[in-house]
Formats: structure tokens, C-alpha cells, sequence
């Protein structure tokens, strides 16, 4: 390291804190939470299925844990209703549940 | 009425061993009637720290299990005659420890003693969970370093859910001992700073204690700090934690040591 660095040197630890909060955020939702994101999962994907085909790795609970107010994020994405049961290229499974829910 | 408390932390290496020494000799200083326990079967080092290593006949798992009395298990501290050690057993490993054989020796340990200190092992596991199991009060030590945080924060969420107290819907109390600090590199923001580390954990504050080349000497001759330097920086910072832990109010501040010019010049800092 020459002296010029040494000038330069930026502060690290802020970086370390962001790391940090950003991290835990994200660890104590999946500690804290865990069980009822996971009911919370199944259920809902439950009541979505029973009108919209959904591929189940598409929808997303998250729990963000606030101090006065906690936030229950849910993400479903669902596919365009284009041309029925032709889609460009279904997974096998996706379209074995199309083929159910079409019956 | 006997308060048991744990001094734990989740990562290996952040000073739970010396600090639960030099807590307990703080407060044993004091007059209180004290216990260390060292909850770490298999990888002993408190009797080390504690210089009393070459004392131990009988541990905790012989008491656990029965194969010996409390009374022959502890050990009076030479120095501070309200001292007192319960080793943990070198041979064995921590599945001789049996949740019903814990509960019982914490029982008859809380009769005795005013302060009963659970040394912690490292980690989430089995042995870490007894020595928190049963616990009033929580000191986690942590060092204001990214992977000594997470793991508080771990540690943290354990105390609030497998401790008797949390199983009981009971508050469980937790305070923050941030340890191997440096205010000039915190100011310097090298290090993280304190409110740092307070916004991140939100558990209270116990102390500071700095960085400080008398902790190493401390260790090397056996003794807490509290005891074999108790005017240094360290020392002072673990007094006060203690005096905290004893329910005064002492004004946060975090001592330095003083050096002498010729020390100064002579002493090389670590990068």
C-alpha cells in the first residue's frame, strides 16, 4: 500500500452496516417466520389454483418484520391466458395440471 | 434470590470465556456470592482463564450425572474467597449432559449462590441451548465485526425461544456487551461504531469494553482481569458491566489505558 492510499482509504464500515441490516432482514424472516409463511404458502396457493393455473414455484410469501407494523408480502405471478392449451412450451408438469384443470 | 446468567454469543473468539470470568470476579469482588459455570464439555478453557486449572478433580458432568457431590466439584478461588469455579469435563463430550441432570444442579446451584454465570459454548447447538436453558438474564458478547453481529443476532433469536423463561411467555433479559473495541478506528469508520451495532441488535447496552493488551496478559497468568489488573482499561470497562448487572446505574463511558510517552513510541499496533 503506498501513501497515496492511505489518503484515499474509504470507510468501510458503513458498507458493514448495510450488509449487515440487509442480511438480518432477510434471516430473521426466514427464522422468525418460518411455519406460518410456509401455511401461509400452501394456503394460498391452494385458492389460487382452484381458478388460475399456477406453477406453485411462482408464488413468493415473504414477511418483512417491522418494529410497529409487520408487512406479509405475497408475489403470484400467473400466466397471460393466450391461446388455450398451446402454450409455446409448457414443462410436462405444467401441463398436466393444464389438462386437469381444463377437465 | 439467585440470578442465573448466561454469557453467550454464537461465534467462537469474541471473549465469552474471559469476559465470564472477569464478570464473575467483578461482581465476587463486590460480595456477591458467585459461581462461574463452564458449560463447555469437551474444550475446558475456563479453569485456564480462571488460573485454576491444576485444581480440578471433579466436573460438572460427574455432578450431573451424579458420580459426585456439588461440594466436591467446585472450586474456591484463591483470590476472592466468594469466587467460585464449576469446571467442565475435558474427557467427555456434551451429550452426558442431561436436560434433567442441568435443571438439577441449576437448582441446587441457585440455592447457594447469588450469581450463577453459564460459561457458553460456540454455536446454535445442544450445549449452547443448556447453558442458556435455564437463565434470567442474557450478556452476548459481540465483537463489532459482521460475522460476530450475525451470529448475536442468531444467538438472540435462540434466547427468545428456547429458554425456559421464553417457553414460560417470560421476559427474557438480554443485554449487548460489545467487546474487543476500538473507538479510534470506529471514529475513523474502519470499525463499526457502537450505535452500529445497538440499531442492529436492539438489545440494551452493557458495556463497552476496548481493545486492550491486558486481556492477553491476563489470560497468560490465570487471573480475570478484574482481578489481576483491575485498573486497567479493560478491567474498569468489566467493573462497571458488572456494577450494571448489579442494578446501579453507572455512566457509560469507555476507559483507555495509559501510556506513557516511551511506551507509545515503542509499541507496534497490529494492521
Amino acid at each position: 500500500m503506498n501513501l497515496f492510499n492511505l489518503f484515499r482509504r474509504q470507510p468501510t464500515a458503513p458498507i458493514a452496516r448495510d450488509r449487515l441490516q440487509i442480511l438480518l432482514s432477510h434471516e430473521r424472516t426466514i427464522a422468525g417466520g418460518s411455519d406460518l409463511v410456509a401455511i401461509l404458502r400452501e394456503e394460498i396457493l391452494a385458492v389460487i389454483k382452484k381458478h388460475v393455473q399456477v406453477d406453485s414455484e411462482k408464488v413468493q410469501v415473504k414477511m418483512e418484520r417491522g418494529e410497529s407494523v409487520s408487512m406479509l408480502e405475497v408475489d403470484i405471478e400467473i400466466p397471460t391466458p393466450t391461446k388455450k392449451a398451446k402454450a409455446a412450451k409448457p414443462k410436462p408438469a405444467a401441463a398436466a395440471t393444464a389438462t386437469a384443470a381444463a377437465s | 434470590m439467585a440470578t442465573v446468567l448466561v454469557v453467550t454469543s454464537g461465534k467462537g473468539g469474541v471473549g465469552k470465556t474471559t469476559s465470564t470470568a472477569a464478570l464473575g470476579a467483578a461482581l465476587a469482588k463486590m460480595g456477591k456470592n458467585v459461581v462461574v459455570v463452564d458449560f463447555d464439555v469437551g474444550l475446558r478453557n475456563l479453569d485456564l482463564v480462571m488460573g485454576a486449572e491444576r485444581r480440578v478433580v471433579y466436573d460438572l458432568i460427574n455432578v450431573v450425572q451424579g458420580d459426585a457431590k456439588l461440594n466436591q466439584a467446585l472450586i474456591r478461588d484463591k483470590r476472592v474467597e466468594t469466587l467460585h469455579l464449576l469446571p467442565a469435563s475435558q474427557t467427555r463430550d456434551k451429550d452426558a449432559l442431561t436436560e434433567e441432570g442441568v435443571t438439577r444442579v441449576m437448582g441446587d446451584l441457585r440455592e447457594r449462590f447469588d450469581w450463577v454465570i453459564c460459561d457458553s459454548p460456540a454455536g446454535i447447538e445442544r450445549g449452547a441451548t443448556l447453558a442458556m436453558r435455564h437463565a434470567d438474564v442474557a450478556v452476548v458478547v459481540t465483537n463489532p465485526e459482521v460475522s460476530s453481529v450475525r451470529d448475536s443476532d442468531r444467538i438472540i433469536g435462540l434466547l427468545d425461544s428456547k429458554t425456559l423463561r421464553a417457553e414460560k411467555g417470560e421476559k427474557m433479559d438480554k443485554h449487548l456487551l460489545l467487546t474487543r473495541f476500538d473507538p479510534a478506528r470506529a471514529e475513523r469508520g474502519e470499525m463499526l461504531k457502537t450505535e452500529d451495532v445497538l440499531e442492529i441488535l436492539s438489545i440494551p447496552l452493557l458495556g463497552i469494553i476496548p481493545e486492550s493488551e491486558e486481556v492477553l496478559r491476563a489470560s497468560n497468568v490465570g487471573s480475570p482481569i478484574t482481578i489481576s489488573n483491575p485498573l486497567s482499561a479493560a478491567a474498569r470497562a468489566y467493573a462497571d458491566a458488572a456494577k450494571r448487572l448489579n442494578g446501579e446505574t453507572v455512566q457509560l463511558t469507555i476507559p483507555t489505558d495509559k501510556r506513557s510517552l516511551f511506551g507509545k513510541l515503542f509499541t507496534r499496533r497490529a494492521a
